[in-house]
């Protein structure tokens, strides 16, 4: 063995990630080579300082218990069969305050209390969406880098189309996770505010809709139409909302026919 | 699966990891407060597709989350970050110069192994930190970033060799 060949294999002999008989060969190299013996000694010694605990960030100790509320907060939407417990309430006491917003306003959807607690799911990922920065897995302005970026991964293929000419530029798209399905969420942009669109399949091949909605600041507008649900979020003041909704709706009806 | 069923599959699967995703993602964003919503977000996520999840290794499975999670968070957040070059310029150091007995790094050293840690790019950083700080297989690791083995082969090794590099010229730059 070489020179060459030994520096390229020597990170895994040091890592054990060898076979025997490779091993053997290395460590033959290191045994007549100074040089190698000596990158040899450099690695053990790197490593072994990685090794020292002072390096590893062990979680804060808070962390734990916030992953757990906002995993179980999660699960609630996704079963909202009524399994969580009291305790869980108490922890939870402002989310609590919010669900009786979103059902404080549920008379205006006038729909089936699956409705309610889809709102509360839009106005979640919404603001999820925002929070930690995760708007779009892929960023790209360019519809038909968007689209097929879905392919795969949803079962359907979400009408995608850029608005940047009437002033709403799509910015990019996301996976998300509604109504217990996958969806779709196109996000676009309107000078500083961000719009969401939930898209997935209906099962109501009807033209629908429903009046304008606020929420904790957010507005929203739905309907359903080509055989897709639409929900529309965002803190977009509400008019210029409608006009991006209608926007989408008559840019979208060419592709039902 | 009941919600209730996959809620405490998933905290009896993911829980346990918590250590290893935050370790990850505080060495790739380099921040305290942004590793902590990282681990979040990549829970959350690693929920919501937790159905999908039917592998043995949950610890890789997660730490695959909370790096896309992070390289997602980066792209849009540092962006000029992902892209700086490593200097060789900076950092490049002659192999004949390096004095050997100053690799044998004392605890004093540590702060100085840290900074050159964070100072290396991010797809070395993190094949180091899943190697040389989690104990990850080149397996476990070639799953994590989604690259065949040989790759993480040789990946390590230019890692470790940058890291050499700019802890040697650290240590020349100490009085």
């Amino acid at each position: 063995m070489d020179c060459s060949n030994a520096e390229t294999l020597l990170d895994a002999y040091v890592d054990g990630e060898l076979d025997a008989l490779r091993n053997l060969d290395i460590e033959e190299h290191l045994h007549g080579c100074a040089r190698c013996a000596q990158s040899y000694s450099d690695r053990q010694a790197i490593r072994g300082g990685l090794k020292t605990a002072s390096l590893y960030f062990k979680a804060p100790a808070d962390l734990e218990k916030r992953i757990q509320r906002s995993v179980r907060q999660a699960a609630k939407a996704e079963a909202p069969a009524g399994w969580f417990s009291g305790s869980w309430l108490k922890i939870a006491a402002p989310l609590a305050t919010a669900a009786l917003v979103v059902l404080m306003l549920a008379p205006y959807f006038a729909g089936p209390s699956s409705d309610q607690i889809l709102t509360q799911e839009v106005v979640a990922s919404h603001i999820r969406s925002l929070m930690v920065n995760h708007l779009a897995d892929v960023p790209s302005t360019d519809e038909h880098t968007v689209k097929p970026w879905f392919n795969g991964k949803l079962d359907f293929s979400p009408p995608v189309s850029d608005l940047a000419k009437q002033g709403f530029p799509l910015v990019g798209g996301r996976l998300d996770y509604l109504n217990n399905r996958p969806v779709a969420a196109l996000v676009y942009q309107r000078d500083k505010h961000v719009i969401n669109v939930f898209i997935w399949p209906s099962d109501n091949s009807a033209q629908t809709g429903g009046p304008i909605k606020t929420h904790q600041g957010y507005h929203m507008i739905r309907w359903t139409g080509s055989g897709m649900n639409f929900w529309v979020v965002s803190d977009l003041e509400q008019s210029q909302l409608a006009k991006f909704a209608d926007l989408l709706k008559s840019s979208l009806a060419p592709m039902a026919s | 699966m009941g919600g209730k069923e996959k809620l405490e599959r998933f905290e009896q699967a993911v829980l346990p990891h918590l250590n290893a995703a935050y370790n990850l993602a505080r060495w790739l964003t380099r921040n305290e407060h942004d590793a902590q919503d990282m681990v979040q977000e990549a829970s959350l996520r690693a929920f919501k597709f937790f159905d999908g999840f039917h592998g043995l290794d949950a610890r890789a499975w997660l730490l695959t989350t909370v790096r896309n999670t992070c390289y997602t968070w980066l792209a849009q957040n540092r962006r000029s970050q992902l892209t700086t070059p490593f200097d060789e310029e900076i950092h490049g150091v002659e192999e004949d110069a390096l004095n050997p007995s100053a690799l044998a790094l004392k605890s004093g050293d540590m702060e100085m192994l840290k900074k050159s840690l964070e100072e290396l790019p991010d797809e070395f950083r993190e094949v180091i930190v899943l190697r040389d700080l989690e104990e990850l297989s080149y397996k476990q690791i070639a799953e994590v970033i989604n690259a065949p083995l040989g790759t993480v082969m040789s990946r390590l090794a230019r890692a470790r060799g940058r890291l050499k590099q700019i802890l040697c010229s650290h240590l020349k730059e100490k009085p």
